[in-house]
């Protein structure tokens, strides 16, 4: 499954641990939730980047102790109409701040890229390599959007205020007696 | 009227683009349907029973008369020169094929409409007042709030795959028109005790299986913390709203499960960590939106005007036209004239392209160029001159939309049912056409008075049967097709569910029973302008029931 970090086709230098199974020294590793709350200190303890798979179902909130030792947060779309990891993904890059590797996994399709980077994504697990090719050209798609997000992109309401009145009117009512 | 500018214009172009890459990889094989799908209805593309169908969204429910235009051009190039307009202001073409679908979503952008949150499982076409901005007993013109909603919902990248489908309604008048406690938020304006004007949020609100009456969480939210305190909703309902099942999947059931306590605390908790932040409005953005409505340069003129006094003595269709359709407004000397497309034996909410152009033109000469859509599934020409209703009139009639019988037995609303739709039990359509035609005589509906049937072809409740005087909904029993009927509902704001009257009835013998009910009213209501509602909520069910049952 092809990754792209930062708007590109990149390496994962990240390996997935399952549940119990050891974590390497020295390598960069991702463990599940439930192993990070469980063994926080010993984890933190060794060498490598470390990151976590959270599920979208377990209140991100848990996850602030851990934050600042964290490399990496992996959330979980387990099919593309499950929209619960983007509140995560909110939640979690404006309200914590974290500012390491935000990784969107699981159901990751192209016609969803702009939408993740929007909450504040900014590395994919693409399900499918034609999506992953193309995530330059899907992201830029959009010039423009309305509202404040994720992103620190400008939006149109702070846009608009910026500059004097609008230039192109669609129609102006007509006048009548 | 809201004006597009050119980030508004760019935005629903680039739209456009991109879903004709959509349709392509569709049509290559490169997406299958069930990716297909939720793209499709991201732009209001369904799938019906004998075609796609798609729904272009009518934000709260002002159309200037080129985009009236437009959507003559779609009826008559893409489809079979008609369109259907809906109970949530938006309007539908039956028979669009997949291939056409790109090139008339572009013509469509050209008059700056789009079908995008028509659909799926976001925050749908905000609704509100159809007479927003014109009517009387308005404290402010909703319409800027309900832009504001737009454009913060439009695409938004948190709440674009929520649980299900979320709809919000905004009223500004002490009458509420646009059914606010049957949304998921309904937002209602008012003053509080040191005279600030803010917002009353209700939530859980909804027909569908389960149906709910919205409960008020914000007596008054101020306007700076409209898009925050909103934002905190959806964020909750995403987070907790269920999703293991389609049929509890809306914030009513959550707002139900939770109890609208804790749903409030949860609610607040959220709002207050955002509510200081970027959503936080400014006045100045609020003014800018408002700024972008613009508004008929009105002459100084007197009501009742002697062309108007004139023609209601000289002509009593004239006369019975003007009492049934139109409507105060808030500036003298104008008027709100709604068209019926409730014609005798026609499907409720059709007009043809020769009519909606007809309209068109209409709107230009006598209302500054503006229509709106109603929920009632009727039309409005919002700014006419009280001297110019015989004209008016005249030229309403020719094109068959000045049937004068608005909020009467004949102006019923339904939905597409089994004629269209693929989740219909039963048919509505045709159950609408059978009663306009029972009660075709004019004099016998001015008798009955204000009467609001609703008919639903299945639970989903798309007609909105529950909050029908009298609620027709589709069942099916053995592969037949049968009626249950409720009475009593209501959508003001004194919002209330019907009540079950008996046993589903057959369709062959619907219309009977829905002429035995209004038989049964007639006799027992206390005075002649005693509304139905009123009696039934007097007397209770069982006398209807009676009457209705004896001989079946
Ligand atoms: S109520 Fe049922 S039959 Fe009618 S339009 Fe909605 S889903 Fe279709």
């Amino acid at each position: 499954m092809p990754l792209v970090r930062n708007g590109a086709i990149a390496e994962d230098r990240f390996v997935r641990i399952l549940d119990d199974m050891p974590v390497p020294d020295g390598l960069a590793a991702i463990v599940p939730a439930a192993r990070l709350l469980a063994d926080a200190g010993e984890l933190a303890r060794r060498n490598g980047a470390l990151g976590v798979l959270w599920p979208n179902d377990r209140n991100v909130s848990e996850l602030t102790p851990h934050l600042d030792r964290l490399a990496l947060v992996a959330l979980v779309f387990p099919n593309f109409r499950d929209g619960r990891a983007y509140s995560q993904a909110r939640i979690v890059r404006e309200r914590y701040r974290f500012r390491g590797e935000l990784r969107a996994t699981g159901q990751v399709l192209r016609d969803q890229f702009l939408c993740m980077l929007r909450a504040g994504f900014d590395a994919f697990e693409v399900s499918k390599d034609a999506d992953a090719q193309a995530f330059a050209a899907v992201v830029s798609r959009y010039s423009v959007h309305y509202q404040p997000a994720g992103d620190s992109t400008p939006s149109m309401s702070m846009a608009r205020l910026s500059r004097a009145r609008p230039a192109a009117v669609l129609a102006e009512m007509p006048r009548q007696d | 009227m809201y004006i597009y500018d050119d980030f508004d214009l760019t935005l629903v172009a680039e739209r456009v683009a991109e879903f004709r890459d959509q349709v392509a990889r569709r049509l290559s094989g490169e997406l299958n349907e069930e990716e297909f799908k939720p793209l499709r209805l991201m732009n209001g593309v369904y799938l019906q029973l004998h075609a796609y169908m798609l729904r272009v969204a009518i934000p709260y429910g002002t159309l200037s008369s080129k985009q009236l235009r437009a959507l003559a051009h779609i009826g008559r190039r893409y489809d079979r020169n008609y369109g259907h307009f809906t109970t949530r202001q938006n309007i539908q073409f039956n028979w669009i094929k997949l291939s056409d679908l790109p090139d008339v979503m572009a013509d469509l952008a050209e008059a700056g409409l789009h079908g995008m949150q028509t659909s799926g499982n976001c925050v749908r076409n905000v609704t509100t007042d159809q007479w927003a901005g014109v009517a009387p007993d308005e404290i402010e013109d909703p319409r800027v709030w309900a832009e504001i909603l737009r454009q913060h919902s439009t695409l938004h990248p948190e709440f674009s795959y929520l649980p299900r489908k979320f709809k919000i309604a905004l009223t500004a008048a002490a009458t509420d028109r646009a059914a606010v406690r049957v949304h998921d938020i309904g937002l209602r304006l008012h003053k509080n005790g040191t005279g600030e004007t803010g917002f009353e949020v209700m939530v859980g609100g909804g027909l569908g299986r389960t149906p709910f009456i919205g409960k008020t969480i914000k007596p008054f939210l101020p306007k700076r913390d409209f898009l925050s305190y909103i934002e905190a909703i959806l964020r909750v309902y995403n987070q907790y709203g269920r999703r293991d099942n389609i049929y509890k999947a809306r914030i009513k059931i959550l707002v139900h499960e939770l109890g609208a306590e804790k749903f409030a605390a949860e609610v607040e908790a959220e709002w207050r960590n955002i509510k200081d932040g970027a959503l936080a409005l400014d006045p100045a953005f609020v003014a800018d939106i408002a700024a972008r409505f613009r508004y008929p340069d009105y002459k100084a003129l007197s009501d009742n005007p002697i062309e108007l006094k004139r023609a209601r003595a000289a002509d009593p269709k004239f006369e019975g036209w003007f009492r049934n359709s139109v409507t105060p407004h808030r500036t003298p000397g104008y008027a709100i004239v709604t068209l019926s497309l409730k014609p005798e034996g026609a499907p409720p909410g059709d007009a043809t392209s020769e009519q909606m152009d007809a309209i068109a033109d209409l709107a230009d000469r006598y209302s500054f160029g503006e229509i709106r859509v109603g929920h009632e599934q009727n039309l409005a020409l919002p700014h006419v001159a009280q001297r110019n209703l015989p004209a008016l009139w005249e030229a309403l009639d020719a094109v068959g939309v000045a049937t004068p019988n608005v909020n009467l037995v004949s102006d019923i609303i339904a939905c597409p049912g089994l004629d269209y739709c693929s989740l219909a039990n039963a048919r509505a359509i045709p159950v609408a056409q059978e009663l306009s035609r029972r009660f075709k005589s004019l004099d016998t509906q001015r008798e009955i008075g204000r009467l609001h049937i609703n008919i639903s072809g299945c639970i989903n409740a798309c007609g909105h049967h529950h909050i029908g005087h009298i609620g027709i909904l589709g069942v099916e029993k053995n592969g037949q097709e049968f009626y249950q009927i409720t009475l009593g509902g209501r959508a003001d704001e004194n919002a209330e569910l019907g009540a079950l009257l008996g046993p589903a009835v057959p369709y062959a013998e619907v219309a009977e029973a829905i002429e035995d009910v209004v038989a049964a009213y007639v006799e027992l209501r206390e005075r002649p302008n005693e509304l139905f509602v009123d009696t039934v909520k007097r007397v209770g069910i069982e006398p209807f029931k009676e009457r209705v049952y004896a001989t079946r």
